[in-house]
């Protein structure tokens, strides 16, 4: 038995400690905003944060939750409704399919929490790691720096 | 919580009491089918819009539910495109709803009409103007019984969200016109249309329906889903193509822990187990416990440019016009270009998930473009009746084409019928993803104009050598990847070019400007060294490489302005303005030149029919390492009518991004055994910092046809960037990836 923190919520869960962290997250925890990507910590569509850290959960065991404080794309909601970052995300509709999104927005929200007013030239850099194929890059930009103004 | 697995069933049931299209009304409305007396469709023929003619009935496409919402059944999907909220914003608009009433079911073989494959940027051509002709009679219908209940003539009448008021002031809603039984109507095809002076929800930036659940974590993609008893099945696939499983070892597989059942079949092998880490650990086990027959024939990507101009081919001559001036050209140019195979790419490994029923139907929940031939595909290889598979549309990672989701949803099949009952959930692992996707035919063109001595063009010919662009699951089991390792296996058919002269490899290959001499010559090779099928722009993308980036060559060598000679021959009054449109939002005229900074212009109207894009942007060439750093780009786009602006616009920025992704660093690398590129460091595509400024201008034609916008960019983009190099630093590339080390070779080759 393992126990951690998933959205501020206390979770115990019988899945084995070398578990991988993505598939307990979706599979055992449902928790939709984390996405199966690549499972070679490659493309960022798996991000989620350990204690406000980005990690890949895709290469992450559950036993490097344990006692810790997980933060999926659901944690950032506020009081249920999308926080700034999230709003900021669907006022400049910033997806097409919107696979890659929930791990932007973790990259994203983890940039901002260390920088709250970062350039464009940060947010290219925080986001270089995770990769969009339908091409949304200029949008996801701007929602970051809609979120930080 | 589990999700309902039958989701898009639920929630059409939901709503208790809906009628479809339910209306009293004479019988003589519908006792007939009502001929059309002129044609309404796209291409302005006869008859129906094309997939309002494919499903009459206008019960098929809406329904008028009695709690106030209308329902939507649409057979176009949603990839990503936008397309759900685009369609629905014209049915709401031609119907006279508030958008907001509006539930759309999309996708589901047994609820919605059959709109065929979700491709060829028909979304809006085809899906939204069925739509479009099937609301506005469904609005006349309505606005009928209004008139027989209030007494009123129809004409005097006015709809505001589905409140009818007559000319004396008396109302009546939609939703009272709605009484206990269904009466299906035949479509006309020749409804009162709204005036497009008149439109409140088309040419609006509506929010896209599907956009914040995905960015709040809500239920909405296949991966999400979770049904009541879900098992998770893997695949284990061949070392390569044709490689033969001679024995393997079943009993360790199937003692490993969590593991339910271990499929063999042929040479295709798959199990399911209880998680996906028992799953995923059992399937690399499995793979590698196989004694395989490996034969290493395969040909290297270095060598299939050879290899295509070699092979058995059928020359097919798809344009011709002889020139009647006479003259002999004073000069030939010719150019030979070439763009190795791409891959669709998806973010997220393709997924399904299937479950047989004690009814004996497999329901699959799958992303595939294609739900209805697929699910006949998958029949055929169950081997069961066609009525015994039900595909279900949802929603997955963007598919550029046809991906693997059409194969993951049959393995989940093939998995699923192992186990009756247990909802077997697949996702594959990133290399089954990379390495076995039917990638963008390799394409090979060769451009050829005898010019005069002003450079004018006197007579052109291209010819285009490319392998298959469409080997979609079509309804049979041969195209499925896993069919074709089964015991007895389904011969895959042998591929045709897609007839007619736009559509498959010869797509765009037909130049657009009015010179008077013109012959375009494919040469389809049926063969397939590597698995390939339809990518997004089909051969658009290297035939308007070729042939864009050969008038700037022309236009070079006659020392005129790119854009200029573009004009000078193109006589088309759009093709014109979305030319000068990208120019203007460029600043061409005004450019000031930098050394290794280079601009370019490229232009094409998309299967020379539909959407009209012209690309300008600007580059800066490091000519130390040939690095190529796009700086920005002007896109003009005219589609048509715009339904929605802003997604229209995202359609165009993804559409370029994704281009020069493949334009400056994609080719799929196989040896003579395997597929090299099998995961994103070894297939690199283009990140945040390399992404350049965008942006568009649409030029809108209202009351003109939907033209659709998915694929327009991707072909001028990389004509613009070969433009841009050249006029950086004199250097021409004729193949692609316009990669670093090419851009360097070049430059070194010209000193």
């Amino acid at each position: 038995m393992l126990s951690f923190k998933l959205n501020g919520r206390d979770i115990t869960t019988d899945a084995p400690s070398d578990a991988t962290l993505l598939w307990v997250l979706t599979d055992d925890l449902k928790q939709h905003g984390v996405k199966f990507g690549c499972g070679l910590s490659q493309c960022g569509a798996c991000d989620v944060m350990i204690d406000g850290a980005v990690v890949r959960s895709c290469q992450t065991k559950l036993s490097s939750a344990g006692g810790r404080s997980v933060t999926t794309l659901a944690g950032l909601m506020e009081n249920g409704k999308a926080s700034k970052l999230q709003q900021a995300f669907i006022d400049e509709q910033a997806a097409q399919c919107g696979y890659c999104l929930s791990g932007m927005i973790m990259t994203a929200q983890a940039l901002l929490d260390r920088n709250p007013t970062p350039t464009e030239s940060d947010v290219r850099a925080a986001l270089n790691g995770n990769l969009c194929r339908c091409g949304t890059h200029t949008r996801i930009i701007r929602a970051v720096l809609r979120a930080a103004a | 919580m589990n999700a309902p697995f039958d989701m898009n069933r639920r929630q059409i049931l939901r709503t208790t009491g809906f009628l479809t299209l339910t209306f009293a009304m004479p019988s003589n409305l519908f006792a007939q089918e009502v001929q059309s007396p002129e044609g309404v469709g796209i291409s302005g023929g006869p008859g129906l819009p094309t997939d309002l003619k494919k499903n009459p009935m206008l019960s098929s496409w809406l329904r008028i539910n009695s709690d106030g919402t209308v329902t939507l059944l649409i057979g176009k999907v949603e990839l990503g495109q936008g397309n759900r909220t685009a369609i629905a914003q014209v049915c709401a608009e031609e119907l006279g709803v508030n958008f907001s009433r509006l539930q759309i079911i999309a996708g589901d073989t047994k609820l919605c009409p059959d709109e065929g494959v979700t491709s060829g940027s028909t979304s809006m051509p085809d899906g939204a103007t069925a739509v479009q002709y099937a609301s506005a009679e469904a609005r006349g219908i309505l606005l009928g019984l209004a008139a027989t209940k209030l007494g009123q003539p129809a004409e005097t009448m006015k709809v505001k969200d589905g409140t009818i008021t007559a000319g004396n002031g008396k109302t009546v809603t939609y939703w009272d016109l709605v009484v206990g039984k269904a009466l299906d109507v035949k479509a006309t095809g020749n409804p009162k249309r709204e005036n497009p002076s008149d439109y409140t929800i088309v040419g609006t930036s509506m929010p896209r329906v599907d956009i914040p659940a995905k960015m709040t974590g809500g239920e909405i993609f296949i991966q999400d889903m979770h049904p009541e008893g879900v098992v998770y099945g893997m695949v284990a696939r061949p070392p390569n193509y044709r490689s033969k499983l001679k024995s393997i070892d079943l009993g360790p597989i199937e003692k490993m822990p969590g593991v339910i059942k271990v499929v063999r079949n042929g040479s295709f092998l798959g199990v399911i187990a209880k998680t996906k880490d028992e799953a995923m650990a059992a399937s690399a086990a499995l793979g590698k416990a196989g004694k395989w027959d490996v034969p290493n024939d395969m040909i290297g990507n270095a060598a299939i440019y050879d290899w295509l101009l070699k092979a058995p081919s059928s020359p097919n001559v798809i344009h011709t016009q002889k020139r009647t001036s006479s003259g002999t050209p004073a000069k030939t140019v010719e150019a030979t270009y070439r763009r190795p195979y791409v891959m669709h790419g998806s973010i997220g490994a393709s997924a399904a998930i299937a479950q047989l029923g004690t009814d004996g139907v497999m329901t699959i929940h799958t992303h595939s473009q294609s739900v209805w031939q697929t699910a006949e595909a998958i029949a055929k290889m169950l081997k069961v009746d066609n009525d015994k598979v039900r595909c279900i549309h949802t929603q997955g990672s963007g598919c550029y084409g046809h991906n693997m989701a059409d194969d993951a949803a049959a393995d989940a099949a093939l998995l699923a019928a192992a186990v009756p009952g247990m909802p077997v959930k697949l996702q594959y692992t990133r290399a089954q993803e990379h390495q076995w996707e039917p990638y963008s035919s390799a394409m090979v063109i060769k451009i050829k104009a005898g010019v005069d001595n002003d450079g004018n063009v006197l007579d052109w010919e291209t010819d285009v050598w490319s392998t298959s662009h469409a080997t979609r699951p079509g309804g049979n089991a041969g195209n499925l990847l896993s069919a074709q390792y089964l015991d007895p296996p389904f011969k895959q058919p042998t591929p045709r070019d897609i007839p007619g002269p736009n559509f498959g490899s010869g797509r765009n290959a037909i130049p657009l400007y009015e010179f008077p001499g013109k012959i375009v010559t494919t040469h389809f090779v049926s063969e397939m060294p590597i698995r390939v099928s339809s990518t997004r722009s089909l051969g658009a993308h290297p035939n308007i490489f070729a042939l864009e980036s050969f008038i700037d060559e022309l236009a070079r060598n006659a020392n005129v302005d790119p854009l200029e000679y573009r004009l000078r021959f193109l006589k088309d009054e759009r093709a014109r303005a979305v030319l000068m449109k990208a120019a203007d939002l460029f600043g061409w005229s005004g450019y000031k030149r930098k050394p290794n900074y280079g601009r370019g212009i490229a232009f094409a109207r998309y299967k020379n029919y539909a959407a009209l894009t012209a690309v300008a942007m600007e580059i800066r060439v490091t000519p130390r390492n040939g690095q190529v750093q796009v700086l920005r780009v002007a896109v003009a786009d005219d589609s048509g009518q715009v339904v929605n602006p802003n997604g229209l616009a995202n359609q165009m920025e993804g559409a370029v991004i994704q281009s020069l992704s493949w334009t400056l660093k994609e080719e799929v690398k196989f040896s003579d055994s395997a597929i090299l590129s099998s995961d994103w460091a070894s297939y690199p595509i283009l990140t945040f910092q390399e992404v350049p400024k965008i942006d568009v201008a649409l030029i809108n034609q209202p009351g003109m046809p939907f033209l659709g916008t998915g694929e327009a960019g991707q072909g001028p983009t990389a004509a613009a960037v070969a433009n841009a190099i050249y006029d950086a630093v004199g250097v021409r590339l004729y193949t692609l990836p316009l990669t670093p080390d090419r851009v360097k070779e070049a430059m070194n080759a010209k000193k």
